[in-house]
Order: C-alpha cells, then structure tokens, then sequence
C-alpha cells in the first residue's frame, strides 16, 4: 500500500469516513426518536437530539486534540490514564450521581460524565502497554495473572456500580490476549463454559452432563486422539460442576429481574400469565422494539415517518434501543447498511491493527476493535431479541455524550498510533 | 491464525444480524395496516343519519342530542361529591361503584359514567362542570321518533352485537346499527359513511398531533333521507283501530305495490327503545312471550287464510277451464266426500253459481271446484302441482324479495310436499280442506294483501315494498316493474263481481260504505293451540281482505284479527274503515269505528293461560274495555282524524 506522505493525508480517511458515517446516521436517527411534534429547533439544547449536536461539534475539536498529541504521548502516559481512570471510578463511590439505579455518573454543573465509559479506552491502553512490554510473557501464568488484573480492577469497578453491561465489555480483551499468543485451552475452555452454562440453564444439569458424556466417549473412539481414563474423568468432574454450578449461580446469586432475562431469553417460563407480565415490565421494550423493527419491512417506514418512533413506544429509544428506530424507519436495507458499516470498521481496524509495526500499537488496535465488537454484538443482539436485555450503547449511534467522546478518544488515538507507523524503528 | 478469531466472529456476528434482520423485517413481516397498527388511535367522526318521512313528507323519525357523562380516572381531582350527585340525579354508592368500576377498566382512557342525560340537567351541569376535573360531556347522537306509531314499521336502532362486527368490518364496538324495521332494511342508506381521522399516539397513550397531517383522515359522508311508502295517519288510525286485539294489518296500493300501512298488534312507542330506558325496555318487550309485541305479524304471523283463498282456487278454475262462471253447484249445508261431510253455512238446497259461491262463502262449491282442478287430467298429483304454480304465482307460498327486515315463506304444498304424508296413493279429497283455504295452505298478511292487489290489478302486481324515495336515487327495478300471475286477465271480473257482491249482498253486506265501490272477502278460521300438549280449540280468527274502488283501485287490505270469530265482525270492520280512511279521509261509518274501540279481545288471549276450562266461538260474550281507556281511546280517534291543515 503506499501512502501519502503529506502530513494530512496519512490519518487512515477509510476508518474516518466510516466513523463519521455512524456519527451522522446515529444522529438522524436520535432526531428522529427523540423530536417531538412538527417544528423541530435544531440548536434547541433542552432535548436530545440538540444536546447530541453539541456533542458531534465538541467531538470534531476533540478529534483535533487527539491528532495533534504527539504518538508516544499515548503509550508514555498510559499508564498514568489507567490510574487516573481507576480512581475517577473510584470517585463515583463518594460523589457519584444515581441514574436508573447506577451510580455512574458524575455531575459537572448541568453536565454529566460517566467515567466507565473513558475507562474502557484506558484499559485498552494499559494492556497493549503491559502486553507490548519486553519483559512480559503472555504464555506464563504469572503474566497471565498481572494482565488479567488489570482488566478486572475497572470490571469490578463498574459491576458494583451496579452497570452490568459495561462489565461484559471487559471479556473482549479475550480477542486481544488471544492474539497475542495466550493459550489455546483458555480459548477451549471458555467456549466449552459458555455451552455447558446454556445447555445447564435451558436443560438442566443432568441432561448437560449426560450430553457431555457421550460427547466426550464419542470424542474418544470416533477420532484419532485418544484420551486417558483420568482425563475423561477430570474433564467430566468439570463439566457436572459447572452445570450444577450455573444453576446455583442462577438460582440463588443472581437477582429476580437477572433470572427473568435469562428465562426470557432461553424460553424457560411457560407459564402464560407470567410470560404476558414480563411482557408488559421489563419485557416491554424488547416487544416493542421487535414490534418496531418488524414494522420496517425492506424500506422502512420512511425518515420521522415511524409510527412507534414517533409515539415513543420504545422507551430509551434513542440511547439503547437507538437500532430499533433505524429497524422501522429505513427498513431491512437501512439496518443491513448499519450492520455492514459496522462490520467494514470493525475490519478495517483489525487489518490496520495488522499492519502496524509496534506491538503496542497492534494490541492497542486489537483493543479498540474487541471494544466496539462487543458492544456491537450486545446492543444490536439484544434490540433483536437475539440475546439477553443487557444494557449497553450502540457506538456512534447511541445518544450520550460521554460514550460519543470516549468512542471518539478510543479510535482516534488509533488513527494517531497507526498515522506514526513509519515512524516506527 | 490467532489473527482469524476476531476477523470471523465479526463477519459472523455480522451475517447473524443479517439474517435475523430479514427474518424479523421481511420473512414475518406483515404489510402496514393503518387500521391494525396500535401507534395509531383511530377516531371515528359519526354522520348524520338520515330522516325518516311518511309518504306525505310528514317527519316520522329524526335525531337528537345525547349526553354522556364522560371520566379520566387519573384527571380526577378531589371533588364535591355531594354536589356532583345531586347535579347527575344518582346516589353516592352508585357515585363509587361506577367510579371504581372506571378506574378499573383503564385510569386513562376515558369511559362513560353516566350515559343519556336529559336536556335539562345536562344544561344546569354543563355551567359547573368546570368544577370538576376529569370529568366531561360528550354529545352522541340519538334517534328521535316524532310519532308514537309505527314501531314495527320503522324499527330501532342499537349498538351492534359481535357477530357483526366480525362480519361486517366498518362497524366497530359502540357503533350503532338498525336493528328492526326500515332501520334495518335501510341501514346503509341511512348511516352514511362515517369520517376516519388517525392520530398518532404515544405508550402513554396519550394523544400527540393527527398523523402524517390528517392525509389519510376521511371525512364523514352524511346519511340519506328516505321517504317511505307508509301513509302516517293510515297507520296510526289502523294501530288504534287494533288496539286491545291481535294480529296484522297490511294496506297496498294496488297501482305501485307501495305499503301504505302496516300494523302489528300488539305494538308499543318507539321512544321507548331510545336512551336510557332502552335495554329495560327491549329485554321486557323481548320477554313477552305471549303477546310478542316484537313480532310483526304483518309480515312473519303466518296463518291459514281461510275463505278469501276460495278466490284464488275460483281463478285457478277458470284459467284451468274446469269451470265456468255461470256453472253452479248445489250446496245441501256442506260437501260430502266417501263418508265425511264439510259443512257449509248456505240454505240447503243452495244453487250456487260462481258468484253466489263467493258472496256466500259456500264450502261446497269450493270444494267441487278444487276436486275439478286436481283431478281435470285424472290425476291429482299432477294437479296438485298445476294448482301450486298458479297460486305461486302470486307470491304464495315464496318470499316476496322486498325491502322488509323479516318475512315468512308462508306455505303453499304441492304433490312432493305431500309426498311424506300420501307417499303411494294420492286422491284430490285428501287435501279437501285447501279448497276453503285451510289445512296444509298458510299465508302471512303481506302475502294475502298482494294476493288481493293482483286480483284489484286483474291479473299482475308489484313486489310491496316500504321505500317510496331515496335522496338522490332512483328505485330498484324489482319494485317498479310488475309481475304477472299466470291468470288471464279475462278471468279476473267474475271473480270481482263476486267480492262486490260479498259487501251488497253477501257475509259483509253490513259493512258497506257509502259512495265506496268496495270488493272484499270475508274468512274465519279455526285454529288450535296445544295446551299442556292436548290440541285444544280456540275461537276462531276474524279475517278480511278487500280492495276499492271496484275500478282504478287505490287501496287493497289484508287483515287478520286473532281469535276474533266470524270475519265480518273485526277484521271487516278495520279494513272497511281503513278503506274509507284512505279513500274519503273522514269517516262516515263511525258506528263500525266505536264498537272497535268499545271492544277487547285481552280475555280471549287469556283464557288459554288461565288453566281452567274455557269456551269458544259462539259461546263467549265479548270483552268491552273500561270506561277510563275507552275515553282515552276516543280522545286519540278524535286527534287522528282531525284534518291535517
């Protein structure tokens, strides 16, 4: 590939372009949930979707900001921003404003900040800069260990702040240690969790640990790799303990609105009455946002012509539920252009990520991709009822300032490392 | 290949969306219905339905303010109860009930709390609703009857049940629709099509602004006045004259097939099934099972009619040319077949000829005529059947296919009805007693009226019909083009002479009208009813039908009295009157007029519930109505006849 070597053209505009992309359709989209009768005052600051204008205007000064630090800035001080980070979610311990039942958020005048969401970025930082060190091994446990402690202190965190959502982005550093060379049985070990926690919840222990057995003899005499009496049996021993472990989690740890989600999602109430409760409670928004987005068909309902859009049947229809707006108003083509938008970034930045010369920079760029991933995974999963109510953004789309500066921080300083790669050496 | 992991679950997670996207948004996505989609609240803008006016333009029914007390729950502030009772007439537990009641359906939306307040407190109430909040009138349109009369003829409307909704999707749940009556049959005509306005609501459901700017909103098309054929007075004098009997009454003009009254007896007011009365009203009236008020008797009593069916069978002889007018038959007080014997009223030794057969009603010349149109090929089964087209043809024995919300088949047998009963052989004396119109042979009151305004016309009649004129359109053709029976017309003034005959000379000579060329004939039919399911006899019905002028007719009438005996001595007199009526427009028989009035048949309908022995016929001594209605009775003749200015 050759590149420009004029100073202003070497920023990669691809990446740009898409990022601005998902910036201005998200904010149609928010205009759209969020206006209220006829005559719409752009600049009116009171409601969202004017506030969310002022927010994309900061962003451009912001993205200045961001490209005009020096590269090394970011992998210098990383450090320091993880600290700074840690301790402003901290903070929100002792000065924290409760929202919806998380305390996540800082009042700043009239403004509020939510220091989770910038604090993904950091993260992202702090491991490509642990990672990327000399001294670190990523195939010995003890490094193992110190990396994974750096992504649990913000999961941690923010879990007691009761923003479960923002948790879960922290299980996308996965992909990055995963690229990096940690071990395969890590990778084989989680999956196997994630299908024996679905199979004990849907079916229950017993039948998961029956399954799992004939899996696993199956395994043994069908193919070549033949497994030792004691390893069946270790593997087995898990496999039981997870499942009746699942169920113990779930039965007893996590909360009744938890349960409900979960038994939402896998279809494991039957009862009418209940079902049609949920539909009505927490329910409610997934209904109606499957109603919305079904309401779409190919075309959609046309820009601000959305019946449901328009009377607000999707509650948070402009913050999480932000894809149902596009679901009813662009139809199948206008949500298949957002998805494939999404899914041509999140390319573009992992081939980026690729290309790039320093190992910082490359486990930086595997960070921002696995962050955006998985909040892409989760917000759209959910909005179409293909997973479990976890409330999380839409990057770029969903309205709110805090997570459209740190979205904009997390790529930009991307943009930045990869514009310096022939810098590098 | 540690680089793939993240590069496929992308691409995957990508395509997942994909598809479910295509499941959700194409796969099982309904095409947008305005109607079905709940985002939008449709309000429903309800047209002005149509006046009703009698042939004389007179305004039968029109339509009047109605108001409902309407509540928000959730906008409900505290209040002075006390007061608001006091203003809507109700009692404070009922206050609570209809609250909570309310409150219950849905603290949003609004629902009725009080329904059809009258004019009167909904103007006191209406200066100090602003006092309470969350509650308001709304205006709803009723129908107004400026007439008493008439309540079988032009029918009621009420909300629709289910099973037109699901039927019939314009109608929606409160809407009203004609239940009975030419609100039934003229229902489309008479509602217009009501306007649509959509609006945009949100999960509160709350109310925002008119979607899409009211492009798809419709306004409403107001309904259409009809004229119908009924003469009011002529119908109010027929009601009045039916007063304290049973049965129906069906007045045509011969020349056109119009209905110029229809009475049911027992009828009732039709402002009783308007407001806040009405369904109390409906469920006793619907209770009644004896009398039946609901039951228009005009058009569904379905009776043997007895001797005015002898012209029918006259006709079918002469056009069959088993007999001609001047052939007479010897009556010796009845007709003998095999060992049995019909008995007849004539002097014994009666010669008959067709005339005389019908002025004196004689049994035995019938039954010789209908023995000679069934057997005139040898064979009475394919007579029967010749006999059966004929009578068809004049609208017996089918339904007549007008413009009336109900109707009967009324029953008029041939050789296959037969079949069941006589399945090998079958002789003309089997069926004997359909020669004098009784037996397996039953009409409704409608049918015999047309019956006799084909005869008036001499040979051809239109469909009756109620529907005179339609805003801005034209009658069908099935009204306006006649039909003819299959009698030549030739046939017919033998026949005629014989009813004019019936009033000069015959069994209605003493009903005669002066100046009045009047053709009738009498009947009186023994009927049955089972009692704790013995077959017991009741006095027989009076029953009369007739036409007049003899030319250029203007009015023929069917009239059946039940359990009124012979039939000169109701049915003759109401239909005597009833033509005079129409014909002069006063009335100089007011002897015939008084005793009608004077005289009740309540006892009559009694006797057979009393459960003790009763007698009949000539046996019984005549109820004569108390003094205080009888007064009453005459107050209403007086207003009736008074001259229209």
């Amino acid at each position: 590939m050759v590149r420009e070597t004029n100073r202003h053209f070497k920023f990669d505009w691809i990446t740009i372009f898409l990022f601005l992309l998902l910036v201005g359709f998200g904010w149609l989209n928010i205009l759209s949930a969020s206006h209220t009768g006829s005559n719409i005052d752009y600049f009116d600051f009171s409601q969202p979707f004017g506030k969310q204008l002022l927010f994309i205007f900061l962003t451009f000064g912001l993205i200045v900001i961001l490209l005009a630090i020096d590269a090394k800035f970011y992998e210098r001080f990383s450090s320091v921003i993880y600290i700074a980070s840690m301790l402003s979610l901290v903070g929100l311990f002792i000065f924290g404003k409760n929202v919806n039942g998380a305390t996540s958020w800082y009042a700043i005048g009239g403004m509020t900040l939510q220091p989770s969401e910038f604090a993904k970025m950091a993260t992202a930082l702090a491991v490509a800069k642990y990672v990327s060190d000399l001294n670190t091994n990523i195939k010995l446990l003890k490094d193992q260990i110190k990396t994974f402690t750096i992504i649990i202190i913000p999961a941690i965190l923010v879990l007691l702040q009761n923003d479960t959502g923002s948790t879960l982005v922290y299980a996308s550093f996965f992909f990055v240690l995963y690229r990096e060379g940690l071990p395969k049985y890590y990778l084989n070990i989680g999956i196997s969790l994630i299908i024996v926690s679905v199979l004990s919840l849907k079916f229950g222990p017993i039948i998961t640990s029956v399954t799992a057995l004939i899996f696993i003899v199956g395994f043994h005499f069908l193919t070549k790799r033949k497994l030792k009496i004691l390893q069946i049996f270790v593997i087995l021993l898990m496999v039981v303990a997870v499942s009746f472990g699942v169920k113990f989690f779930y039965q007893s740890i996590l909360k009744p609105h938890q349960q409900d989600r979960i038994s939402l999602w896998l279809n494991l109430e039957k009862d009418p009455s209940k079902l049609e409760k949920m539909k009505q409670t927490f329910a409610y928004n997934l209904n109606e946002s499957e109603k919305a987005i079904g309401s779409g068909g190919l075309t959609g309902r046309g820009f601000m012509e959305g019946t449901r859009t328009t009377g607000k049947f999707v509650p948070e229809q402009h913050t999480d539920y932000i894809f149902s707006t596009v679901g009813e108003e662009w139809g199948f083509l206008g949500s298949t252009f957002v998805v494939v938008v999404f899914v041509l970034l999140l390319l573009r930045i992992l081939h980026l990520a690729e290309l790039q010369k320093s190992q910082f920079s490359r486990v930086y760029g595997y960070g921002v991709a696995s962050i955006i991933f998985i909040h892409f995974f989760i917000n759209i999963g959910m909005v179409m009822g293909l997973i479990p109510t976890i409330g999380i953004p839409l990057p770029m789309f969903s309205y709110g300032g805090s997570g459209l500066w740190a979205f904009t921080i997390l790529i930009f300083i991307f943009i930045k490392l990869d514009s310096n790669r022939i810098n590098e050496w | 290949m540690r680089q793939l992991l993240l590069f496929i679950s992308v691409i995957a997670v990508g395509l997942l969306f994909v598809s479910r996207l295509f499941y959700l948004q194409i796969y099982s996505s309904n095409a947008h219905n305005l109607f079905e989609d709940n985002a939008i609240r449709k309000v429903y803008d309800y047209p002005k339905r149509g006046f009703v006016y009698d042939r004389n333009n007179e305004l039968l029914v029109a339509n009047q303010p109605s108001y409902d007390v309407m509540v928000i729950p959730r906008e409900v502030e505290p209040l002075d109860t006390l007061e608001f009772c006091s203003l809507l007439k109700i009692s404070k537990e009922r206050f609570v009930k209809t609250y909570d009641k309310c409150r219950r359906y849905s603290p949003r939306l609004p629902s009725v709390f009080v329904s059809h307040l009258s004019k009167e407190d909904y103007a006191v109430l209406q200066e100090k609703m602003r006092k309470f909040r969350g509650f308001y009138i709304q205006k709803r349109s009723l129908r107004n009857y400026e007439t008493t009369i008439g309540a079988n003829v032009l029918g009621d409307i009420g909300e629709v049940n289910n099973r037109i909704i699901e039927k019939d999707p314009y109608y929606k749940m409160g809407d009203l629709i004609g239940k009975q009556g030419v609100e039934a049959s003229y229902e489309k005509t008479l509602r217009g099509v009501k306007g649509i306005k959509f609006i945009q609501k949100d999960r509160f459901n709350r109310n925002i602004g008119p979607y899409k700017g009211g492009k798809f909103d419709t306004i409403p098309e107001q309904g259409k006045d009809i004229t119908i054929t009924i003469d009011a007075q002529l119908q109010a004098y027929g009601e009045l004259l039916m007063k304290n009997k049973r049965g129906g009454v069906i007045a045509l003009e011969p020349s056109s097939g119009e209905i110029l009254a229809m009475v049911a007896a027992p009828s009732y007011d039709p402002n009783i099934l308007v407001g806040r009365e009405r369904s109390k009203n409906f469920t006793k009236l619907h209770n009644d099972s004896i009398a039946k008020p609901l039951f228009n008797r005009s058009l569904q009593g379905v009776y043997e009619p007895g001797s005015p069916f002898k012209l029918m069978n006259a006709l079918i002889a002469l056009q069959e040319g088993v007999m001609s007018p001047n052939e007479t038959v010897t009556c010796y007080r009845g007709y003998r077949y095999g060992n049995r014997v019909m008995k007849c009223h004539c002097n014994y030794g009666t010669r008959n000829n067709m005339i005389g057969g019908i002025q004196r009603s004689c049994n035995a010349y019938f039954a010789t005529t209908y023995r000679k149109i069934l057997d005139k090929n040898g064979s009475a089964s394919d007579g029967i059947d010749v006999w059966s087209k004929h009578a068809k043809s004049f609208g017996l024995g089918q339904f007549l296919n007008n413009d009336l919300f109900v109707g009967q088949k009324g029953r008029i047998p041939d050789r296959a009805y037969y079949k069941h009963i006589y399945p090998k052989t079958f002789y003309s004396t089997y069926t004997i007693s359909n020669a004098i119109g009784q037996g397996e042979v039953a009409t409704t009151p409608i049918q015999l009226a047309n019956m006799v305004a084909a005869i008036a016309n001499r040979g051809y009649y239109y469909t009756p019909h109620i529907i005179k004129h339609i805003e801005g359109e034209t009658l069908p053709e099935q009204f306006t083009k006649p039909k003819h029976t299959t009698i030549d017309k030739r046939y017919f003034e033998p026949v005629i002479e014989g009813m004019y005959q019936v009033y000069k000379k015959g069994t209605a000579a003493s009903l005669q009208v002066k100046d009045i060329d009047i053709c009738g004939k009498t009947g009186t039919v023994e009927n049955f009813v089972k009692i704790d399911s013995v077959k017991t006899q009741l006095t027989d019905h009076s029953i009369f039908v007739a036409f007049a002028p003899k030319e250029n007719p203007k009015i023929a009438i069917a009239v059946f009295v039940e359990n009124g005996y012979w039939g000169s001595r109701f049915a003759g007199r109401v239909a005597s009157l009833m033509i005079e009526k129409h014909i002069k427009g006063y009335i100089t028989r007011t002897d015939l007029e008084e005793w009608l009035l004077k005289h009740s048949l309540e006892d009559e309908y009694a006797k057979p519930y009393s459960g003790k022995p009763f007698k009949i016929n000539g046996s019984t001594t005549l109820q004569i109505v108390e003094e205080k209605e009888y007064y009453q009775l005459k107050r209403e003749l007086k207003r009736i006849n008074k001259p229209k200015l």
